[in-house]
């Protein structure tokens, strides 16, 4: 079932996290150290959100993320890891070869799911 | 052993040391080294957490000025400085966040943070007091951290801790500095009995275990 999901933005210091229903595109840009799990809940709820709205395809958009830690990098596994579970959605993940962690660190979610489509532009 | 807590005038150390993987004594006898000192306890977390960030992104800023060591060699392209930069903001960051995170709240000992640029590598020391009961759960993340496959332990942990209600001691900043950033990581815990200098007359508190963790980053 597809439900029709607003445009949502959180925006703090440091971050923006936004969802555009017109592209379902879930995008974070800026610098995310949060501490914890409990402080990425937001994000990670919004995008689960998006998942559950039943989107065919749906874009995580990373371009302008600049610093992501390494318990972000365990909220977006969290989110590939409940993706593979829903094998009628695409994952796409847009990434910037520019910046240095993206290379590094993004082919492991791969690894998790390997239907995800990794783009670094 | 840290010899910057062994200076320390209000510290006395004691045996028994124990060391994991290829750790050895920082000792000051570069050009270019950068120590900063912090207590946890002095402001709220919050606002702690804010300066790691700011912190982390100084000292990779610092150290790729001095860089090459050596004037003769060929300077590096931007590409190269901007991924060194990258890799040492996100493992400043990890250690950093680490060191708080599981800083004991009533250790009255600083967390230390010892940067140190070498011919071919950069290298972390970070010392925080460890609660007991934390020792040896950590120890035996260390000794599993030493001897697994990376990779698999990185996607083994990603599985894992994506079931865990709490993230505590998953180690991923550790796997994601030896997995995705070719660190090599070693530790030394030693004990410490810090000596209160407000009472009268001067008396050893309870022993405080400190762990130093060091990450050594080649630039070969």
């Amino acid at each position: 079932m597809t439900t029709i999901l607003n445009a949502i933005e959180i925006k703090a210091e440091n971050y923006i996290a936004s969802y555009d229903p017109e592209t379902s595109k879930v995008s974070l840009s800026g610098a995310l150290r949060l501490a914890g799990m409990e402080e990425y809940a937001p994000i990670s709820q919004l995008m689960i959100d998006v998942l559950n709205s039943g989107a065919v395809q749906l874009t995580i958009d990373l371009q302008r993320l600049d610093f992501l830690n390494s318990s972000g990098i365990n909220m977006l596994s969290k989110f590939v890891i409940t993706a593979r579970q829903r094998p009628d959605t695409k994952v796409l993940v847009l990434g910037s070869v520019s910046i240095p962690w993206q290379g590094k660190s993004l082919k492991n979610l791969q690894r998790l799911m390997p239907t995800l489509q990794l783009q670094l532009a | 052993v840290n010899t910057a807590l062994l200076d320390s005038p209000n510290l006395t150390i004691d045996a028994p040391v124990r060391i994991f993987g290829d750790f050895w004594e920082l000792k000051p006898t570069s050009q270019e080294y950068l120590i900063l000192g912090f207590s946890p306890s002095s402001i709220p977390i919050q606002k702690r957490w804010r300066n790691n960030g700011l912190s982390a992104d100084f000292l990779a800023d610092y150290v790729t000025t001095f860089l090459p060591c050596n004037p003769e060699d060929e300077a590096l392209s931007t590409e190269k400085v901007i991924d060194l930069k990258g890799t040492l903001s996100y493992i400043a960051n990890e250690l950093l966040e680490n060191a708080i995170k599981y800083h004991s709240p009533t250790s009255p000992l600083p967390i230390d943070v010892k940067l140190q640029l070498t011919a071919d590598a950069v290298i972390f020391q970070v010392t925080n007091s460890v609660d007991v009961d934390r020792v040896v759960p950590f120890q035996a993340l260390i000794q599993t951290l030493l001897t697994c496959d990376p990779g698999e332990f990185y996607i083994q942990q990603l599985e894992r801790t994506s079931t865990d209600v709490n993230d505590l001691g998953s180690g991923l900043g550790l796997v994601t500095m030896i997995h995705d950033y070719n660190a090599k990581l070693s530790w030394c815990f030693q004990q410490a009995f810090p000596l209160l200098e407000m009472t009268m007359p001067i008396t050893p508190t309870v022993p405080t275990t400190m762990v130093t963790t060091m990450v050594q980053l080649s630039l070969i």
